[in-house]
């Protein structure tokens, strides 16, 4: 009898008479992992649960307080006081979604309806109207749902000790999900704040698999001044392992592109042979087009649907709803869909481009068909060579179970600058006491006393070297050593921005009618239209009126920009632009990247791959060679009258594009006359006038230099300086920190007119105090976000001495796919393929002939 | 020196048959006059916006006057003219900080200033040096803050803060901008903190033929001039 079993044994004497003839009523079993959750809260003791989707987490994770709520244990806790009408909040539970909170509540009410419980339960989101949150505070429910946003409004107001001394416990769902982000260092700063006014706390997490579940249980616990602390570890049984397969296609494999185009007949027949199946993509353009082109062929009228992020809530709502009723056969969906309660009955999900990361494939997986003895069933589709190698490595992944999430963050400042603004709204605060409090949130551990103090500094005068503020301050030390706002519209403000998620960004899309050709600086607009969803306001900022490109599952054509909404017709063109923007795309997971690189040097291998992807390769380690694991290939050759550098690092194409930004530089230096560059998630391709390879091969250009990590140096600050991506990232943590608001009170101006540009700051910034917390704050993003500088970082030094130079005369096979690349973001749809075939036609003749 | 200078980074522009230099720093200057011509400088526009609790950095006014310092080194002006919004508010120069009044006054030093009235600062500007004018007329030029569709051929205004947008193949370029023709011209504004206005917008149609301006767009090493129908809207 295994421990767990054992402890199965042990527990079901224990669950109340009721609740077990109510799981009995239902058919059910109380799992070894729920009885295990409500021993962990019996012995007061904090817990990690760690389970595959349809394994019954929630119910888990609620098991104990609904216990503790029914009978005698409740008794003790929270007796009326005269001035609270009721017990008491209980338990607060917090997910990442407005949506889930919501669909949460509505599924625990009916446990607690039909076991009777004396249980009020409610939600708290941005939604609920002002009297029932005042009502919420001066009598709690038993069990509050919410989103870290409210708990961090939550704690910034005068209430906060009494709202939560009588707090049991706190559950946070989709933990995995959270703690990447800078909403978990937001929710790691509000758990240190409860644990610090509810004596009797303890925590439970809920979360699919990850690769160090101990970062998790940390992140559960306050953190001693030294050493560590864990929640303890509750793994649910896993489900049958998943089967995933690749499609194995009939049609050529295309060279390059992430259209998937050529499988869509088969994509269309695995939903017509499955009861509902999910098709997820990368990103959203990828959706909006696999959706149309499925329609296309929809000859059975099959109801397919879209899901993104982009579309408008009550949209996604509506597709959830009829997905929940098993009222649709497929639905096309972005990582929108990688969160969320569990929907209907899905006995499919097709993967259709990169897996990207192996735990991020066995999530979206395991949303098959959730009773846990059957397999869940996956399906990938790479849509080109390169992805072939890449679906391999996943599906060796998934076999051995290999997690690769990334490791729990050190939290931001700006997330802190944020945090401390909002405690100074509540209660006033010792810096000394506050600095002890922040450093038991698992992220702000490592936290100096020294970034604390710039983080104060920064809230209450800006944290500049030149005082010149201290009358304007937001926030002041009174004679008892506490800070508090200065003034009571400091606290509106911080309420009106709390919240790390940048949405200033996007711009609404508004159908309209067109005004025809000529369009373009906001005239009167003839009739304002429904809103068809949110854009980044990048994207936008590349169009030009008359511009087409495919939203909300049609072709839109761009008319103007009219204050903070983007305006679009509809339009008759059968070529929309590609639409460039890319919302959602993840870099390839450093683990799966290694593992390509794996398949790629042993040829022996090659045997389970696709018979045209093992000729490309032959033909490569004829022509060219086969990299070795950890080196790194360098290939240079003439090409299109043009002398070309073509290099495998395999690191993501945003690392890449940093490396291309870098390497641009240091050949300009080297009078080498580089012209352009071009990255995917494998490879960096430059061309320029110089004569590269033959400078390599005369021994006057050092491929050892040129790759060398001191361009992490000066070239890169000198490129940050310029760099778009820097400016935006600069700007996410101005707005977090509070430096930029986004709303005003009593003012809705447009952001335009009362906003300074960040980007103007940032360059005077840079300029006067370039080691200010803010410029520190960005930095760090820029080491794991935009840029992706630190996986850069660790590729420079893992190639070190390890680059193998071939000079070849012509395009290898393996460069192929990255110069299909050049062009593609300016070229248009239907011509745009027409176009890479030929060019493609072209350059395989010339690798391949 | 100075015509090396301008070889790299400036561009020659005529209006009302003034021959003019704009310079690569956002200033303009006319050598017949030897007078140099900037536009909303909207110095302490930091300390304004922090005021109104956004503690935005206090360096936008130093930032600002290094450009003027760099114009009035390269040309050696006998005088400059500020196309008003010189400050961010009425109070601005009553908040200027000890390095940066010291700063402007060392600038202002042995050459004839005219502070033009702008919008954000309509009355004459007390605590620094300098005249105090609604507008002047010097030649063939009339300067002024805010452009008119109606004003005088020969109008230097600022006020509108032009940037333009140009397409090249597979991007565009954003940048602050002399938007003219041979009747006028709208200048750049010179502040550190001092946004854009895209010169496709309603406000310049009003006062430029569409098919006939030119802009001068800043670029990173020179200044640009680029025909008015490259330039896109935002």
């Amino acid at each position: 009898m295994s421990l767990l079993d054992r402890l199965d044994a042990d527990q079901r004497a224990e669950l109340p008479q009721r609740f077990a003839r109510w799981f009995a009523s239902r058919g059910w079993h109380p799992r070894a992992h729920q009885l295990e959750l409500l021993a962990r809260a019996r012995q007061g003791r904090s817990a990690l649960l760690i389970a595959p989707t349809g394994a019954g987490k929630t119910l888990a994770g609620f098991l104990p307080t609904l216990v503790e709520l029914s009978g005698p244990h409740a008794a003790g806790r929270g007796s009326p006081r005269a001035d609270r009408p009721g017990r008491g909040l209980h338990t607060l539970y917090i997910s990442p979604l407005k949506a889930l909170a919501v669909d949460i509540a509505r599924n625990l009410e009916r446990p607690v309806a039909e076991i009777g419980l004396p249980v009020r339960l409610e939600t708290r989101t941005g939604d609920t109207p002002v009297s029932k949150r005042q009502r919420q505070r001066r009598n709690p429910p038993d069990i509050l749902l919410t989103t870290p946003e409210q708990l961090a409004l939550l704690i910034a107001s005068a209430d906060a000790p009494y709202l939560f001394n009588t707090l049991r416990r706190v559950v946070l769902d989709e933990l995995h999900s959270l703690v990447t982000s800078k909403r978990g260092d937001l929710l790691a700063l509000g758990l240190a704040r409860l644990f610090a006014l509810a004596p009797a706390l303890t925590s439970v997490g809920l979360s699919a698999t990850v690769a160090e579940p101990d970062d998790l249980c940390r992140f559960l616990v306050p953190q001693p001044p030294s050493g560590s602390a864990h929640a303890d570890l509750v793994m649910a049984q896993g489900g049958a392992q998943p089967i995933v397969t690749m499609l194995d296609t009939r049609e050529r494999l295309p060279w390059a592109g992430h259209s998937a185009r050529h499988a869509l007949p088969e994509i269309y027949d695995l939903i017509r042979r499955h009861r509902t199946t999910l098709v997820f993509v990368n990103t959203r353009s990828q959706a909006e087009m696999l959706f149309q082109e499925l329609w296309r062929i929809n000859d059975d009228g099959l109801a397919i649907a879209l899901h993104h992020g982009s579309l408008d809530v009550a949209q996604r709502r509506k597709v959830e709803g009829a997905m929940a009723e098993g009222r649709l056969r497929a639905v096309v969906c972005t990582s929108s869909l990688d969160l969320g309660v569990d929907w209907g009955d899905i006995d499919l999900v097709v993967n259709v481009g990169a897996p990207k990361g192996s735990s991020r494939l066995m999530q979206r997986i395991g949303r098959a068909n959730h009773r846990l003895e059957e397999p869940s069933r996956g399906v990938l589709v790479p849509s080109n060579r390169f992805e072939v190698l890449e679906c391999r490595a996943a599906i060796e992944a998934v076999a051995d179970n290999a997690q690769d999430t990334p490791p729990l963050r050190a939290g931001a400042l700006d997330v802190l600058a944020q945090h401390v603004l909002g405690r100074a709204c509540g209660e006033p605060f010792l810096a000394a006491d506050l600095f002890a409090e922040v450093r038991s949130a698992a992220p702000y551990a490592g936290l100096t006393r020294s970034d604390f103090d710039a983080a104060v500094d920064f809230v209450a005068t800006g944290g500049y070297a030149l005082k010149s503020y201290e009358r304007f301050a937001k926030i002041r030390q009174g004679d008892d050593g506490r800070w508090r706002v200065a003034h009571p519209r400091v606290a509106q403000s911080y309420r009106m921005n709390v919240g790390t998620i940048v949405e200033a960004d996007m711009l609404k899309v508004r159908l309209v009618r067109s005004r025809g050709p000529g369009a373009g600086y906001a005239g009167a607009v003839a009739r304002r239209g429904r809103v068809l969803g949110q854009v980044e306001e990048y994207f936008i900022e590349t169009l030009v009126p008359g511009d087409t490109f495919v939203f909300a599952g049609e072709i839109v054509r761009y008319e103007a920009l009219v204050e903070d909404e983007a305006y679009v017709s509809r339009t008759t063109a059968a070529d929309p632009k590609i639409p460039a923007y890319e919302g959602g795309k993840f870099p390839l997971s450093t683990y799966l990247a290694d593992r390509v690189r794996a398949i790629l040097a042993d040829s022996s291998s090659w045997g389970l791959l696709p018979e045209q992807v093992r000729e490309w390769l032959e033909i490569q380690r004829w022509r060219s060679l086969a990299p070795a694991r950890r080196d790194l290939l360098v290939e240079t050759f003439p090409h299109a009258g043009r002398h070309h550098l073509v290099c495998y690092p395999f690191e993501g194409r945003l690392a890449h594009q940093t490396l291309g930004m870098l390497l641009t530089r240091r050949l300009e230096r080297a009078r080498l006359r580089p012209q352009g560059f071009v990255a995917n998630e494998y490879a960096l391709a430059l061309w320029g006038l110089g004569d590269i390879g033959l400078r390599i091969e005369r021994g006057e250009l050092s491929l050892a230099a040129l790759f060398d990590r001191d361009m992490l140096g000066d070239d890169l600050d000198a490129w940050l300086a310029e760099s778009a991506l820097m400016k935006r990232t600069f700007r996410n943590c101005a707005i977090v920190a509070g430096l930029i608001e986004r709303r005003y009170p009593g003012k809705e101006k447009s952001r335009r007119e009362v906003t300074v540009s960040t980007d103007l700051v940032y360059d005077v910034l840079r300029r006067y105090q370039p080691d200010h917390m803010l410029l520190r704050a960005a930095a760090a993003d820029a080491a794991t976000g935009l840029l992706d500088i630190r996986r850069l970082g660790d590729m420079l030094s893992r190639i070190a001495g390890r680059i193998v130079h071939k000079a070849l005369d012509r395009v290898s096979p393996l460069a192929v796919p990255v110069l299909l690349e050049i062009g593609r973001e300016t070229v248009h749809g239907e011509a745009a393929d027409a176009l890479l075939a030929a060019a493609a036609a072209d350059l395989v003749r010339e690798a391949m002939g | 020196m100075i015509a090396a200078r301008r070889l790299q980074s400036c561009e020659e522009i005529e209006v009302a048959g003034a021959a003019l230099v704009a310079d690569i720093a956002g200033g303009l200057y006319w050598p017949q006059e030897r007078l140099l011509v900037v536009a909303d400088l909207h110095l302490e526009k930091g300390s304004s916006f922090a005021g109104r609790g956004s503690l935005l950095p206090p360096y936008d006014t130093a930032a600002t006057l290094a450009r003027l310092h760099r114009l009035i080194e390269t040309y050696a002006p006998t005088g400059v003219i500020a196309l008003g919004d010189s400050f961010h508010d009425r109070r601005g120069a009553g908040r200027l900080g000890d390095r940066d009044r010291t700063y402007l006054s060392a600038l202002q030093r042995g050459r004839d200033w005219i502070w033009i009235a702008g919008n954000h600062d309509p009355a004459p500007i007390g605590g620094v040096a300098g005249t105090a004018a609604a507008a002047l007329a010097i030649g063939p030029l009339a300067f002024r803050h805010r452009p008119e569709p109606d004003g005088p051929e020969g109008e230097i205004a600022g006020h509108l803060h032009p940037v333009a947008r140009v397409g090249l193949s597979g991007g565009s370029v954003r940048g602050r901008c002399f938007v003219h023709d041979a009747r006028r011209m709208v200048m750049p504004a010179l502040g550190a903190y001092a946004g854009g206005l895209n010169v496709r917008d309603r406000a310049f149609a009003r006062l430029f033929d569409q098919r006939a301006f030119s802009v001068h767009v800043i670029g990173q090493s020179r200044v640009y001039r680029i025909d008015g129908g490259y330039c896109l809207p935002d």
